[in-house]
């Protein structure tokens, strides 16, 4: 999308943003999930809790966070509690609404990656791993992934799951009596996936304005199944372009300086 | 107080770490060392490139927001400067383990790992049912240090220590340890805490340091803000190990403090 006047990376995350709703209280990791969030609180969704977990509750920072902990957090915050708390008070009692994860790779039921690539023991790239996210997967009440699409990240096998989506698809996460819903949307560069109702198997269900279903199909590492009515996603408004590139120069110029 | 092959948590989520101890741990040369933090951050990185450390115990080893932790990518993956044995964990099972083990009870219990393969890599995450509800969940043992260091803003003389912010698991990190050293921004004659702050009164705590800047380039809240810039800077410093060697040489090895370690960077800064 040469002349569109926005990059896939801007309307991945404004796409990412439009889900929030106003008033949710949102467990956040760092990243693209944080910059969604954050532009949603400056846009549609004013009255939304941002919670990281470094223990911050309804943190409202100026500029994006480097780490999950910066001042600017704790700062802005509501409250801030200790790593133990927000994990067994907050986030294991079932009081936030929203999980937003990013992911290495993803399979097609919304299981996600983040420990290795290759075999645990001898991984060809040994990533970061799990955080907060098993539990975040788990335990929020629904649960957004954002992620660039292509075929080495949804893949047809994870190489580790290392958070649960809909398992093996079908009632397999009921029965497994994971507390939460679980993802109810992927979005990517190209497009919005959704799982089936019944399957749980991810749908393309939008694509973003100028991308076409082969493409996306071609970008993905299992046969995907695309929606008999695809949606375009409205492309980025003014406004939502303004308030996130504003953010992204004020981060910028934030995180420069001296070392 | 930290000896050869201890079991050591040096803990601060993303504020407070306690990075004058660290580079201490590796003037004094401390080897095969067990070393539990939720989020290694830099300041294991330096340790393991360092070949202070026989194993990791931790739940999310990056650098938050930019990237890899290249030395302890380079132990994982090619086994440099020795082996690295893992115990991985997830953040709520650390943090479980850590309230169990200030609780000096012999496991912690949260929902948790549920359909994940940590508990495949990991035999100490196991799954137990509530004796109540039957409930599936899961156990971790508790985290039991030999030492634990960490770092807070303030103590008073008699060794009382106020922290304030991000608080972490600093707290049941230290409560939980055998012996504990913490560092301090400054000592005064009046903690003047108000009521609910995190205190650690001085007859659970080890040993008082008074560390200035301690805690750089993490941050101490109301002292000094956290140097992202560095943060960014260490991607090019320990991505090549030679380049790592030469820093922790000249800047670590090569000083005699962590004042010493500050100047030495600054004087880094002006001649590039």
């Amino acid at each position: 999308m040469p002349d569109a006047g926005y990059s896939s990376d801007e309307m991945m995350t404004i796409a990412a943003a439009r889900m929030i709703r106003n008033g949710a209280s949102l467990f956040v990791g760092i990243g693209l999930p944080s910059a969604a969030a954050n532009l949603a609180r400056l846009t549609h969704a004013p009255e939304t809790v941002l919670i990281y977990e470094s223990g911050t509750i309804g943190t409202k920072p100026s500029v994006l966070p480097l780490s999950i902990g910066d001042g600017e957090l704790s700062e802005t915050a509501e409250s801030v509690v200790s790593v133990p708390e927000m994990f067994a008070y907050w986030l294991q009692g079932g009081r936030i609404d929203l999980g937003f994860l990013g992911a290495a790779q993803i399979d097609r039921f919304a299981n996600i990656n983040t420990t290795v690539i290759g075999d645990y023991r001898k991984p060809s790239t040994r990533l970061p791993g799990a955080g907060g996210a098993p539990e975040i997967a788990a335990s929020c009440k629904e649960v957004l992934i954002a992620l660039r699409h292509n075929k080495r990240a949804f893949v047809n096998k994870l190489d580790f799951l290392t958070s649960s989506g809909h398992m093996e698809g079908g009632d397999s996460r009921e029965r497994m009596k994971l507390p939460g819903k679980g993802p109810t949307a992927v979005i990517t560069d190209l497009g919005i996936l959704t799982p089936d109702p019944v399957t749980r198997e991810l749908t393309l269900t939008s694509l973003h304005p100028g991308v076409t279903a082969e493409k996306v199909v071609e970008s993905t590492g299992w046969p995907l199944k695309v929606a008999p009515k695809l949606e375009t996603t409205a492309p980025p408004s003014e406004t939502e372009l303004r308030v996130l590139r504003d953010l992204n120069e004020r981060t910028k110029r934030a995180h420069a300086g001296q070392a | 107080m930290v000896r050869d092959g201890d079991t050591v948590a040096l803990e601060g989520f993303t504020h407070l770490i306690p990075f004058a101890a660290g580079h201490e741990i590796i003037r004094q040369r401390r080897r095969n060392l067990t070393l539990i933090r939720m989020t290694p951050d830099l300041i294991y990185d330096q340790l393991i490139g360092a070949g202070c450390a026989a194993k990791l115990v931790f739940s999310w080893g990056g650098n938050p927001g930019v990237g890899s932790l290249h030395r302890l990518r380079d132990a994982v993956e090619n086994d440099w400067p020795a082996p690295l044995a893992l115990e991985e964990h997830a953040h709520a099972g650390m943090a479980a383990a850590y309230a169990a083990g200030a609780s000096h009870l012999p496991f912690g219990v949260l929902r948790g790992y549920l359909g994940t393969d940590l508990p495949k890599y990991n035999p100490k995450i196991k799954f137990i049912e509530c004796p109540f509800t039957g409930e599936k969940l899961a156990a971790v043992p508790a985290h039991r240090p030999d030492v634990t260091v960490v770092h807070a803003q303030k103590a008073d003389r008699k060794g009382n220590v106020l922290m304030w912010g991000v608080v972490g698991v600093q707290k049941e990190a230290v409560l939980a340890a055998k012996r504990s050293i913490v560092t301090v921004e400054e000592i005064v004659d009046r903690l003047d805490a108000p009521p609910n702050a995190v205190v650690l009164p001085s007859w659970v705590v080890g040993a008082v340091c008074a560390v200035k800047g301690g805690a750089f380039p993490s941050y101490a809240q109301g002292y000094y803000p956290r140097n992202n810039a560095f943060y960014k800077q260490w991607d090019g410093i320990a991505r090549e190990r030679e380049g790592f060697q030469q820093w922790i040489e000249r800047h670590v090895m090569g000083t005699k403090d962590f004042d010493g370690f500050q100047r030495s960077l600054e004087a880094a800064v002006k001649h590039a």
